[in-house]
């Protein structure tokens, strides 16, 4: 068993080491406050959504819904939220009950995720057309101010990301009740002949990724200040590719906490190191998808000793 | 039960027709043969993709193609850039586009298979490639596809839109070799469980590179029709056509664990899917409206086909 | 021995009138049954007898259609409160975790800081009374375990206390990944644990087992106890007979002369095999035979090349993991192998897919109404036969097989040593892994391993379980 395999979560973060250190050599300005603040601007929300995904991942579904779900989310913040904080806090607990009611029908009906998510994605999608037809909404003057906060030292973004990443560690690898979640992803006939109820499971963990969708939301709105219905749909395949880059695997609820948040900086910065590097608008997004796949390729190396070894 | 409500495509055909009545009886301003015609003309495209995808969902869970928009606009593109508008240059476009598929197949299956990546992932980060492809050769370019084949794309044949004919031919093929075939049977076991199936002697990478190949030529096909179509490549035009593709696919009855799959499901869902956006438009629905309705329309359908399924 | 006439105490389970219906088919029927603490019951039957079906109803998994099921002693309503446990075939653990955190799903009412720990020295402790010197950390993640490894944490887990006392631990076939010497320590141990005052319902195929743990045996038939008496008064011919079949003594494939064996086909890595030979591979489960033999067809055949008439076949133990096409009819998964040989265009021969089908479905015994019906409505044998077509139906000169006989009743295999005596006798050569030493001690020749290679190779005379074991086990004899 190799290092890499029992600590899933090194590979990613070899990774972003060596995005940053290229970064900093090709860019030597962005190593300060001001430069790292730029880097990893909209990290956070992917973060967030990346965690969310992590947690529909982590009991063998996946999500094509996240991005919408994000954007109705910033929707509502941006309107609701602003406007009757009341009335849009109530909206946003009330759209956590909702995916955590989605998960519980996806068991009951043993339903495939993959396309309940993906229908959902309409729905969330048309409820935030409805919001916002056009782009606009403001960000509540509170939000705008937690995201812009400037602590002392390290900029707010990896403050932020380290504070998800230790909470969601807590919660995901550590927590009684986040091994259960992961003991789905592994063996979920084992879970429920223990005497566990699998479907509270797993509306828990679907209303877990819908708090994290609502958070990843609410801080788009805090660092963008407005907000349109389609403002996060990316995030959907952002997210998944930040579970994957953090070293989780699609089944058998292989996921890192840690790992997912350090794969979601790594897309936030492969992101801004390309704008850094003037490269051609035209390849900016066939690049990204490079670095995607160069960093992806890196597990081969280890997949490759191990599978020698067994 | 009567037998034919087992037919795991029956479900998408009944809500196919069902949306047709409603939509003719409101009034759809173009009369039920001008709405069939329509549907017929619009589903192909949906169906082309949709059997592609078809293929490589049944290879089992985690094999899905998410490029199929990149490599839609890339193959048009191309296609038109190669053809240029000149009369005559028709085949040299479709070779284009079918270069162009097999390329991007063959890619896709290389990241898949040399670097192991999940198949979601390696489809994601290729078609990001593709996308710089196609903007990059796309630049401030508008060429019109040559006047017959622009010609053809919105002709009909015995009433029949020549779209759809295209796409049931490709779709009978696929048939055929899924219900009679050695490949559709190769494939069907890997789908079910590829171990199994490399101890019983299928050539399980075969069949899956040729699944991953003929979903991105069929993509790399229909791009080029809805181009000829359309009257022109737009960088966004095979964007619907992401969720589309995998919506026909479970909504037509093919199983999504893999190992099972349904052509003509396919079609019926793609019928649905369009008649569904009419029927809206018929209601004078806004786009929100529209979009929830979908949304709620494909879960209800996913739910019904799951629960009848469980019975029987 | 227990004192047998003491129980007075009330028993742990009583079944009082049960029966099971699964549509039409009763799975059970009449089962009267009192288990006391302190007794170790063994539970014998063939495959589709009911074994199943009866503890399923005892652990709650399974609601039965008539009669009651109690917990008198503990005065519990269902099996989980009355400390009842199950130990199952098909493992239930989660791969993705640690044995502490297996164990903390299985101890749902562990609660509050410190759980790690608390389930760490729990599942320790229990690992060191079943199995001295396992030498498996309480942090491992399961999925770096071998297959023996897993069993004997699923073992462990279900005799750990999780928050009660285990009263009743269902055994199902628990030795069928261990070796001898692993197996030795829990039966021990079972032992142990009922003379505390435990007890045990233990269900093996391997008469031996049963002997040396029970003290009263149920034998099990057609979904009803045939026999319910305490172990001395059966014998092993007495409890086959119960059992209803006649052929008690497995005839061995060398019965007739010596064949005339053909040239050598295989040669790879001190494996060698001639035309028509039956080769054996032995030793102790897990010594890598099956991944020798997983190699040699995987390097034998090509997953890009179309097969046409292949080298080598190969017939899967694990049926469900290795081996069976779920979603498929019977027929289907026969003919898979056969496909590319007959097909004309790329067609699948329907016709000839469906006659070679029914000739097979006659040769080999499968009992089915039409080929046409669902594999898995097959029982586990007749799915085994199933694979074991597959195989043969091609013209491939090579058949491996990687212990196919795991879970199969008697005359299933009775069925099959008679077709593989005939293939070889046409030139087959076969290549046959089996944990059962008395099984491989009918091959012509046999290979034992240990440690993952190749620790002996044996034929004619030397042929004996006892040069097999010695060959097994004896580095591991010398270090103890």
């Amino acid at each position: 068993m190799s290092l890499f395999s029992r600590y899933r979560v090194l590979l990613p973060i070899a990774s972003l080491t060596l995005l940053m250190a290229v970064t900093f050599y090709v860019q030597p300005r962005t190593l300060s406050y001001f430069g790292l603040n730029l880097l990893f601007n909209l990290a956070v929300p992917i973060a967030l959504a990346t965690i969310a995904q992590m947690l529909i991942i982590m009991v063998n579904d996946i999500d094509l819904g996240i991005g919408a779900f994000v954007s109705l989310t910033a929707c509502v913040t941006a309107t609701f939220l602003e406007q009757s904080p009341l009335m849009g806090t109530v909206m946003l607990v009330a759209l956590i009950i909702a995916y955590a009611l989605m998960g519980a029908m996806i068991h009951a009906l043993a339903l495939p995720a993959i396309v309940v998510t993906l229908g959902m994605s309409f729905v969330w999608g048309g409820l935030a057309l409805f919001l916002l037809p056009s782009p606009g909404g403001a960000s509540p003057t509170w939000l705008r101010e937690i995201m812009t906060v400037k602590p002392p030292l390290i900029p707010m973004a990896l403050v932020a990301a380290c504070l998800i990443a230790g909470v969601t560690h807590w919660l995901i690898a550590h927590s009684g009740i986040g091994t259960v979640l992961r003991g789905i992803g592994g063996n979920a006939e084992a879970v429920r002949r223990a005497g566990w109820p699998l479907i509270r499971l797993k509306a828990l963990a679907y209303g877990l990724a819908g708090l994290f969708g609502v958070l990843a939301g609410m801080t788009l709105v805090g660092l963008t200040t407005s907000a349109d219905a389609n403002i996060a749909l990316r995030y959907t395949l952002l997210s998944i590719a930040g579970v994957i880059l953090g070293g989780g695997e699609f089944i058998g609820g292989k996921v890192s906490p840690v790992g997912a948040v350090i794969g979601a900086l790594t897309l936030a910065l492969a992101a801004s190191f390309l704008s850094f590097m003037r490269l051609s608008p035209d390849w900016q997004i066939g690049a990204q998808g490079a670095i995607l796949i160069a960093v992806l390729a890196a597990r081969l190396l280890f997949r490759r000793r191990d599978g020698a070894r067994r | 039960m009567p037998s034919i409500l087992r037919r795991p495509w029956i479900w998408a055909w009944l809500a196919a027709t069902a949306t047709f009545a409603v939509t003719v009886a409101l009034g759809s301003g173009r009369g039920a043969a001008g709405l069939a015609y329509a549907a017929l003309s619009f589903g192909a495209f949906a169906a082309i993709v949709g059997v592609g995808q078809m293929l490589v969902i049944s290879l089992g869970p985690g094999n899905v193609d998410l490029s199929i928009p990149a490599t839609m606009t890339l193959s048009a593109t191309l296609a038109l850039k190669a053809m240029d508008g000149v009369p005559g240059t028709e085949l040299l476009g479709l070779g284009v586009a079918l270069l162009v598929g097999l390329g991007t197949g063959a890619a896709n299956f290389a990241l898949i298979l040399l670097l192991r990546l999940p198949p979601i992932i390696a489809t994601l980060a290729a078609s990001l490639i593709y996308q710089s492809l196609a903007i990059w050769s796309n630049r401030g370019l508008r060429v019109k596809p040559p006047e017959a084949l622009a010609e053809f794309a919105t002709g009909r044949t015995l009433d029949i839109p020549n779209v759809a004919l295209v796409g049931l031919l490709l779709s009978l093929a696929v048939w055929v070799a899924l219900e009679r075939g050695v490949w559709g049977r190769w494939l069907l076991a890997a789908g079910q469980n590829p171990r199994a199936a490399r101890l019983a002697g299928v050539p399980v990478e075969r069949v899956r590179a040729t699944a991953y190949l003929t979903v991105s030529v069929f993509a790399a096909v229909a791009g080029f029709l809805l181009a000829s179509f359309s009257g022109g490549a737009a960088l966004n035009m095979g964007a619907e056509y992401l969720l589309m593709s995998i919506a026909v696919v479970i909504i037509g009855g093919t199983s999504i664990a893999g190992g099972f799959s349904n052509v003509p499901g396919i079609w019926g869902a793609a019928f649905f899917m369009f008649l569904v956006v009419s029927m809206l438009n018929t209601y004078g629905a806004g786009a929100g409206a529209r979009s929830v309705l979908t949304g709620v329309i494909i879960i209800g359908i996913v739910i019904a086909a799951s629960t009848k399924r469980n019975h029987a | 021995m227990l004192e047998r006439e003491a129980p007075k105490n009330p028993p742990l389970v009583t079944l009082t009138d049960v029966a099971k219906h699964f549509g039409a088919v009763a799975a059970l029927k009449d089962v009267n049954l009192a288990i006391r603490a302190g007794e170790c019951v063994g539970l014998v039957g063939h495959n589709g007898a009911g074994k199943s079906t009866l503890v399923s109803i005892i652990n709650g998994s399974l609601r039965a259609s008539e009669g009651r099921v109690e917990f008198p002693l503990s005065a519990a309503d269902d099996a989980l409160a009355a400390g009842v446990r199950s130990v199952f075939q098909e493992l239930s653990l989660c791969p993705n975790l640690s044995l502490a955190e297996n164990l903390r799903i299985a101890h749902t009412g562990m609660r509050g800081w410190g759980w790690r720990r608390r389930a760490g020295t729990e599942i320790s402790q229990s690992l060191d009374a079943l199995f001295p010197s396992h030498g498996i950390a309480a942090g491992a993640l399961i999925e770096t375990l071998s297959i023996a490894q897993r069993q004997m944490v699923e073992v462990a887990i279900r005799f750990a206390p999780l928050g009660g006392k285990p009263q009743l631990v269902i055994l199902d076939e628990p030795t069928s990944s261990l070796d001898a010497g692993i197996a030795n320590q829990l039966l021990d141990a079972v032992r142990r644990f009922c003379a505390r005052g435990g007890a045990v319902i233990f269900i093996s195929h391997m008469l031996g087992e049963i002997f040396r743990v029970a003290d009263r045996i149920l034998v099990m038939k057609d979904g009803r106890i045939v026999a319910d008496e305490p172990a001395d008064h059966f014998t092993r011919q007495g409890l086959v007979d119960f059992m209803g079949h006649v052929a008690a003594e497995p005839e061995t494939l060398q019965t007739e002369s010596r064949r005339e064996l053909g040239e050598i086909v295989i040669s790879q890595g001190g494996l060698q095999a001639r035309r028509g030979e039956i080769v054996g591979l032995s030793g102790l489960a897990g010594h890598g035979q099956a991944e020798a033999l997983a190699t040699l067809y995987l390097d034998a055949t090509s997953a890009w090349r179309n097969p046409g008439n292949p080298p080598m076949v190969f017939v899967a133990g694990d049926r469900k993991r290795d081996g069976i096409l779920p979603l498929w009819s019977i027929l289907n998964n026969m003919s898979l192998s056969l496909l590319s040989a007959t097909a004309r265009w790329g067609l699948v021969d329907q016709v000839s897919e469906r006659r070679i089908g029914d000739e097979w479905k006659r040769r080999i015994g499968i009992r089915t109404e039409s080929l046409s019906n669902p594999i898995l409505s097959l029982s586990g044998g007749n799915q085994q036969k199933a694979l074991f077509a597959r195989a043969l139906v091609s013209r491939a000169p090579i058949v491996v097989m990687d212990d196919p006989m795991r879970g199969v009743d008697v005359g299933t295999k009775q069925d099959v040593y008679a077709l593989i005596r005939a293939e070889a006798a046409k030139g087959r050569t076969f290549l046959w892994y089996s944990t059962e030493t008395e099984e491989v001690c009918q091959c012509d020749r046999v290979y034992v391993y240990r440690d993952g290679a190749i620790s002996a190779a044996l034929s004619g005379d030397e042929l004996t379980e006892a040069r097999i074991l010695e060959a097994s086990f004896e580095m591991q004899e010398s270090s103890a």
